[in-house]
């Protein structure tokens, strides 16, 4: 097998056991990037030379007897994370030139961990997007089939984590940009609790909502990352002094005696009956490793669209205002069309006398969002321990289907929009393939029961091992 | 739902050409309709919610930390001058 093929899992024990190097795994990556991602176009920026120098120092440090998680691998960052010295676009124009003079939290946490950069990954313009077609620069291709889209916003992450050229990959996630391309491209996408992973030096889209998540091969993969990224950073005010478990620990505890909430309102008019069939073959495995299922309601799905786009819109349109060329980058008129649109609407909703209509509704349904999850999960009510759902209600679909019409792009997001509004923590993981086209199984769970989805995950893989299944490039 | 495309433009510090104004009014209209449907609802006595977890009044020390240099910061400007940025005139047309 090629050492580009391992998983971080695997990697970790080559490493730790001294049967490869940092500089033969990154030198790996880095000739497969030059190999495929001419086509597939999911980095922005390669830093060859920075990557070898830390594997390098990632050597001594193995050589020494160190064994931290992340230590010696390579990863890739979406290019919404702010690295030192390292072009950070956004995938927009307007920071085409921006070399940032500092690391974000999350960036220096990986550095410290001694994990390896290989570069910085292409995804919508500002995060703004379910497909990856809104890159200032250009799309980002599914790796299973280059004629379809690998989801969005981020794309370029798991497209690099599919098709071999990274063990892992950071992204963002405000509406679903980590587990609907997650679900896209057969790999497993964490969006953590809001405020488990700190947002600062991560270039912001909408304050209240953005989490700071990755996206790797497997479940374990992922506890590995999270063990790296999380926790309190005093330069983020919303990571709260909560300590950090071992994801480990009980990883492989399996799902015997928990409840699966399968909500009625998710399996609707619009999804397509063969991600419904896969959904629920997914859900009689589990049941048959001894879950319980339980059909459950979450009554204000329905609107947490509409609350999303206005909440949302609200708050690009305030974090984008920032930007007019005066510190860095260039001005205004560089904003692509998408960032455009979302910024006006954002400044119309938040405009005198539409503030109480239109924001303050919003955020008022979104309390009864919030309030649904609550009460689906409170142990005092006979609640459940996790939330299962496909990620998407749609397969990844051909470039350009969905970009002359605005709203039908932002209603890909149904699935994945009511855990940002609710703050919960969710993972997808695949779920299988239909048509050779990648599908996702999402999982949700309470506040900070990461743990927990990791273990859920983890069950499913262990039957069901879809990640082994390659892309042809 | 009518938008005034060119006010809204305006009050974001965004230049519209013509062309855009036209390709934006019927897609920014169409999301105003959607949400509307949020009048279905009813929220009465509703609280709204900012903060997700709950975390209220977060304080930290206010000790001076490391930070960028004067020289750092204007590093990513366009223009700069004597170590600070450049902006155009505002009361003037400089």
């Amino acid at each position: 097998m090629s050492i580009t093929a391992l998983t971080i899992e695997e990697a970790r024990n080559l490493l730790d056991t001294k049967q490869i190097s940092s500089v033969e795994l990154t030198q790996g990556f880095l000739d497969r990037i030059k190999k495929y991602d001419e086509n597939l176009k999911a980095f922005l920026t390669v830093v060859e030379d920075t990557a070898l120098t830390m594997a390098n120092k990632a050597d001594k440090r193995l050589k020494n007897g160190e064994t931290t998680p992340l230590l010696g691998i390579p990863i890739a960052l979406k290019d919404l994370f702010v690295t030192q010295g390292i072009r950070t676009t956004a995938a927009s124009r307007v920071l085409e030139n921006y070399v940032p003079q500092y690391d974000g939290t999350v960036v220096r946490r990986l550095k410290d961990a001694g994990a390896v950069i290989l570069g910085k990954t292409n995804c919508d313009a500002w995060a703004h997007g379910s497909s990856g077609e809104n890159s200032d620069f250009e799309p980002t291709k599914n790796p299973y089939n280059p004629a379809y889209v690998p989801g969005g916003s981020s794309s370029g992450s798991p497209t690099a984590v599919a098709a071999d050229m990274c063990l892992g990959a950071t992204g963002t996630d405000t509406g679903g940009s980590i587990r609907l391309p997650a679900g896209f491209t057969n790999t497993v996408g964490l969006k953590p609790t809001y405020g488990r992973v700190s947002r600062y030096g991560v270039i912001a889209m909408a304050s209240s909502l953005d989490s700071i998540g990755h996206f790797t091969k497997t479940s374990s993969d992922s506890a590995m990352f999270l063990s790296v990224t999380a926790g309190k950073d005093p330069r983020d005010a919303t990571t709260p002094e909560k300590a950090v478990p071992d994801y480990l620990k009980d990883i492989q505890k399996g799902v015997k005696g928990l409840k699966i909430g399968v909500p009625k309102e998710y399996f609707i008019k619009g999804l397509d009956s063969r991600i419904k069939i896969q959904t629920e073959q997914a859900l009689g495995i589990l049941e048959r490793q001894g879950a319980k299922l339980v059909e459950i309601s979450l009554p204000h799905t329905e609107y947490a669209i509409a609350v999303y786009y206005i909440v949302q819109t609200a708050e690009v349109s305030s974090n984008l205002a920032r930007y007019d060329g005066t510190r860095f980058g260039h001005d205004r008129s560089h904003f692509g069309d998408e960032a455009k649109r979302r910024i006006m609407l954002g400044t119309y909703v938040l405009s005198a006398g539409y503030y109480d209509a239109y924001y303050k509704k919003a955020m008022q349904v979104r309390t009864l969002i919030k309030q649904d999850f609550e009460k689906a999960f409170d142990p005092a009510d006979n609640g459940v321990d996790v939330i299962i759902t496909p990620s998407s209600p749609t397969l990844p679909w051909k470039f350009g289907e969905k970009m002359a019409d605005p709203l039908k792009m932002y209603l890909s997001d149904i699935f994945t929009v009511t855990a940002n509004l609710a703050g919960i923590p969710g993972l997808t993981v695949p779920a299988g393939f239909i048509d050779g086209l990648p599908n996702g199984l999402q999982i949700l769970g309470p506040h900070f029961s990461e743990e927990l989805l990791f273990r859920v995950g983890h069950a499913f893989e262990s039957e069901k091992a879809y990640w082994t299944e390659k892309p042809a490039l | 739902m009518k938008i005034d495309v060119a006010h809204i433009a305006k009050l974001a510090n965004l230049t519209l050409s013509l062309k855009e104004a036209e390709k934006f009014a019927p897609q920014l209209s169409e999301v105003l309709d959607y949400v509307k449907k949020l009048t279905e609802v009813d929220t009465k006595g509703v609280i709204e919610t900012s903060q997700v977890t709950g975390l209220e009044n977060v304080y930290r020390e206010d000790v001076p930390a490391p930070s960028l240099t004067q020289e750092e910061a204007v590093t990513g400007a366009t223009t700069h001058h004597n170590g600070m940025f450049q902006v155009k005139g505002i009361f003037a047309d400089e």
